[in-house]
């Protein structure tokens, strides 16, 4: 199986090839349309900034390349937001494949515990759909790291809530995504990796 | 809910961990990559690695480990000590850090906060606040491990810290530390009050109810801790039974 890890100017991407290797599967980094156009599956991950983010798949046309793609691709976290249709950060047209608004949290003074912006820890998951999760998953807790979300919607495949409910999880078809950072949840992140890799 | 974290904190010098552990069910117990995975596997949700080593040699062996470290780990982890310029914090992230803590050299040169959080994001940069308070409750901020007192004080610098775009504040009380008497949780409660970022509460731990008073009473985001756990005084799945118990929310 070849998987591909779709390279841009994104942090954290080391880390998901590390959880990957932690499987037994080797992945390539790369931003060769080739290589990616023929992965069996493929990963947008992403720590960043939307409206650069947006800029730089552009200018190298990997906007139209992952819109296009068939095979089963997953977003994480940045990746799961530039997949939806526009985000607050920077008021950013995005890709459009989930028919979803990216918005900022707002925090809620006064009010103890979730206050807080951004979203950083662990968070439990619910209303589990698509098979980028199992039964057993429901209610388990993953790690989060973001300050903008996206609502729920009929794509919403994983629910968490923090000031509001929101959209742990997205999956339209071929393209599922993440907000969480399964690379970073533990045993639970790694089943979630392991299930996007045997879909 | 967002679940309250267990942080144990490592020490390491020269690339291994300084603290005698007595795990059984672990070989190398100088191995900060072998402990540090146990940790994980125990239920910990976040570790921290402090880097006490003094020389250059020792500094390249340090971001050698966090590569390890990285490749292992299957949890979030902080590393610290010696970071004084973005380029010690690069070096850091690229090994596969998440996020970096910065003490000493944020209170001699407080721009580097704002450097690392416009460079890297606020969620990469932790300030690590060591203090002692006096009976008049005025808190010091203080340098060098606890040793050299600053013109400082505690609650006013956290608060610049997070202005110039810190994620979250690690809060060491000096007081505190190594008595095993509980955490600091009056000023801890302060912080809670005067901040709208995350506050990691370090240093008194000693049994299970102070991480619920720390939680509470302190209204903590994350306990930490280093000896209690390399000596298995308290066990992570223990600990996080009683929060669970006592009706905290944890992982």
């Amino acid at each position: 199986m070849k998987i591909v890890i779709i390279k841009y100017n994104a942090g954290n991407i080391e880390s998901v090839n590390n959880a990957l290797n932690r499987l037994g599967v080797n992945a390539e980094i790369t931003a060769d349309h080739e290589k990616i156009r023929n992965a069996d599956k493929v990963i947008f991950p992403g720590v960043g900034e939307a409206s650069t983010t947006m800029d730089y798949l552009r200018k190298h046309k990997l906007d139209e390349l992952i819109v296009s793609l068939k095979q089963p691709v997953l977003g994480i976290c940045l990746g799961l937001q530039l997949m939806c249709s526009h985000s607050e950060e920077g008021d950013t047209k995005c890709l459009g494949i989930f028919d979803e608004k990216v918005k900022r949290f707002v925090p809620e003074p006064g009010k103890e515990y979730i206050t807080k912006v951004p979203h950083m820890g662990w968070n439990s998951i619910t209303g589990l759909k698509s098979n980028l999760f199992t039964k057993e998953l429901e209610n388990k807790y993953v790690y989060f790291v973001h300050s903008y979300y996206a609502g729920i919607g009929k794509d919403t495949a994983a629910t968490c809530n923090y000031i509001v409910p929101f959209s742990a999880a997205l999956q339209k078809n071929n393209f599922y995504a993440t907000q969480f950072h399964p690379e970073k949840s533990g045993e639970i992140g790694a089943r979630i990796l392991k299930n996007f890799l045997e879909i | 809910m967002l679940a309250k974290r267990i942080i144990p904190c490592l020490d390491i010098r020269n690339g291994q961990t300084v603290k005698g552990i007595n795990f059984v069910d672990i070989k190398e117990v100088g191995d900060p990559v072998e402990l540090g995975a146990k940790y994980a596997a125990d239920g910990a949700d976040e570790l921290v690695f402090l880097d006490i080593t003094a020389t250059h040699e020792g500094r390249k062996t340090f971001v050698e480990l966090v590569k390890r470290i990285a490749a292992h780990l299957n949890i979030p982890f902080t590393v610290g000590g010696g970071i004084s310029e973005l380029s010690d914090a690069d070096k850091l992230l690229s090994a596969g850090a998440d996020k970096i803590s910065i003490n000493s050299s944020a209170v001699r040169n407080p721009q580097l906060i704002d450097d690392l959080a416009k460079s890297f994001g606020s969620q990469f940069v932790v300030v690590a606040i060591d203090a002692r308070g006096n009976e008049n409750n005025h808190w010091t901020v203080t340098v060098n491990g606890g040793r050299i007192p600053t013109e400082k004080e505690l609650f006013s610098w956290a608060k610049e810290a997070e202005d110039r775009g810190a994620g979250e504040i690690l809060f060491t009380s000096m007081n505190h530390d190594g008595t095993k008497n509980g955490f600091a949780n009056e000023q801890l409660s302060q912080l809670a009050d005067s901040l709208k970022i995350p506050i990691i509460a370090s240093g008194g731990a000693g049994t299970e109810e102070h991480f619920v008073d720390v939680f509470t009473k302190g209204k903590a985001d994350a306990g930490l801790a280093a000896s209690i756990f390399h000596y298995n005084e308290i066990p992570i799945p223990e600990l996080k039974n009683y929060l669970r118990e006592k009706g905290i929310v944890v992982r």
